[in-house]
């Protein structure tokens, strides 16, 4: 095991590099909820710099090389999955996507809180998206209309497909929960993901649910009312959604369909 | 046998889930006239600022004086009867959204520590200063209510200085610009404003976050120069407490016996 909280941490073998390269340390939160021992601590690794290195590389390293048993999720490497999602140095990120250089010698990981611990890194988004899901019922709402899967879709303006397929960008990482003091406090909150989806549902001409429809599910507050504008769900979103400008425009046309 | 029916339940059930609509526009409501009330407030005591007959004429103007040839204090006191009422209408609604509990209170606590994110620490800060201003807008508007005859260059020195107030509105003024100050800047975010297209949202945040310290800062220093000068009018009036100010036009001296 790995933990050296006390003595010195353990150094992963480095490829040669033409400039000496910064020492960095990973201080890791541990932690198996399966396991009834188990208590949350951090491990620190030590390991040095490689040009381009994200942190999804240096925990692969780590994992390899120093500790095997190290948990954490990852699918596509190229920020598209949203499965390594979690709190680097106190806000939520992505693993592949965040560069050691733009982060200090001392790096904190932790899983992304406001999720199902799984084990170490990895968090059950997964099972928190569902529930949304289901709960907001995104999906798109053909009303009164049979299924054809042989019938051509009615063509759609391009500008509008655009605007949907842009908050269709949504990769439900998690990372806008876990940066929501809102989300953080109220569980049953459905955060900016929610939030973002019903806007993206409620511009889609294929949906046929209509204002009255969306305040039933989101006219609340632990809907778009709930939210305070906080706007770390901005401001961490990895791929850059107009969350503040998509909430601020759910809470007009909800108010408008509610007063 | 009758199946029978009625559509109350229904439509109860429907008018409360409207609610919420209204709740949330009421708190957004009625903070934007707190706040935009807030300003001109200071606006209208720093007229000390401009000598004793300029704050005079705006003490006078709000009781009717150059209208009726007479102060009518009921317009003053019915001005302040809304203004409390706002004041709790918002802080009832504004309740809602503080946390509930130790375990909610310590999450948010841990959350802002770990963030280190400006616009969820002011969050913070507003619920602090709001809950001050509970307490501390109470006692300010319960004098205004019962004495609105006592406004004016000596009457609200007297106040301020002779009858102790100055700590109050000292600590005051700072939890009120800070508390109106984030609400506002928070209310344009909340509903859009200014945003235009939505093509740079980040970019207006970052404009309106500069206004919003820009004018905290400049209300601040007005709000500390205006308490500044009734504290020192205050001081030199004390061995004449309860008397009025008579302006100069008036009375030569500008005291009356």
């Amino acid at each position: 095991m790995n933990s050296v909280t006390d003595s010195a941490p353990p150094r992963a073998a480095n490829p040669p590099a033409d400039a000496p390269q910064r020492m960095l340390h990973f201080h890791v939160l541990r932690h198996d909820p399966q396991d009834p021992v188990s208590i949350p601590h951090f491990d620190v690794f030590e390991l040095e710099e490689a040009p381009g290195m994200t942190l999804f590389i240096a925990l692969n390293v780590i994992r390899e090389q120093l500790d095997p048993s190290l948990a954490f999720d990852f699918v596509c490497r190229a920020g598209i999955c949203g499965s390594c999602g979690m709190v680097v140095n106190g806000r939520p990120g992505l693993a592949c996507r965040t560069l050691t250089q733009d982060l200090p010698a001392e790096i904190s990981l932790a899983p992304l809180p406001a999720f199902e611990l799984i084990a170490d890194l990895s968090v059950n988004t997964g099972k928190w998206m569902r529930g949304m899901s289901e709960r907001l019922e995104t999906w798109v709402h053909s009303l009164g209309q049979e299924v054809d899967l042989a019938r051509l879709e009615a063509r759609m303006d391009p500008e509008l497909a655009d605007r949907i397929y842009e908050l269709d960008r949504c990769i439900e990482c998690g990372c806008c929960v876990a940066a929501c003091g809102t989300a953080r406090m109220r569980e049953d909150f459905m955060g900016a993901v929610g939030l973002n989806k019903i806007a993206r549902f409620a511009l889609d001409p294929r949906d046929h649910r209509n204002d009255e429809d969306f305040y039933e599910l989101v006219g609340n507050d632990d809907g778009v009312f709930g939210c305070m504008t906080l706007l770390g769900c901005h401001d961490v979103c990895p791929k850059q959604l107009p969350l503040q400008t998509q909430i601020a425009f759910l809470r007009r046309k909800m108010v408008k369909a509610g007063l | 046998m009758k199946r029978m029916s009625t559509a109350a339940p229904v439509s109860a059930a429907r008018s409360l889930r409207r609610w919420p609509a209204r709740l949330d526009f009421l708190q957004s409501a009625t903070g934007l006239a707190l706040g935009l009330f807030m300003w001109a407030h200071m606006f209208f005591v720093a007229t000390i600022l401009l000598g004793n007959d300029a704050m005079w004429t705006v003490a006078r103007m709000f009781e009717g004086y150059f209208i009726f040839g007479r102060p009518v204090y009921g317009l003053v006191a019915a001005l302040v009867a809304t203004i409390a009422t706002l004041f709790v209408v918002h802080a009832a609604l504004a309740l809602r959204k503080f946390p509930a509990s130790y375990r909610q209170y310590r999450t948010y606590r841990d959350h802002l520590k770990e963030m280190r994110h400006e616009d969820t620490t002011l969050w913070y800060w507003q619920v602090v200063t709001g809950f001050a201003l509970f307490f501390m807008a109470s006692v300010h508007l319960y004098i205004m209510l019962t004495r609105p005859d006592r406004i004016g260059p000596f009457e609200s020195a007297d106040r301020v200085w002779t009858d102790l107030m100055w700590p109050l509105y000292l600590v005051m003024l700072f939890a009120v610009e800070f508390h109106g100050g984030v609400g506002l800047y928070r209310l344009a975010l909340k509903w859009g404003w200014f945003e235009g297209d939505g093509s740079d949202a980040t970019g207006v945040r970052r404009k309106l976050r500069f206004f919003k310290w820009a004018l905290t800062a400049f209300f601040l220093v007005l709000g500390l120069l205006t308490l500044a000068a009734y504290m020192k009018i205050g001081m030199d009036h004390a061995p004449f407490y309860g008397q009025h100010y008579v302006p100069s036009a008036v009375g030569a001296t500008g005291v009356t016996p």
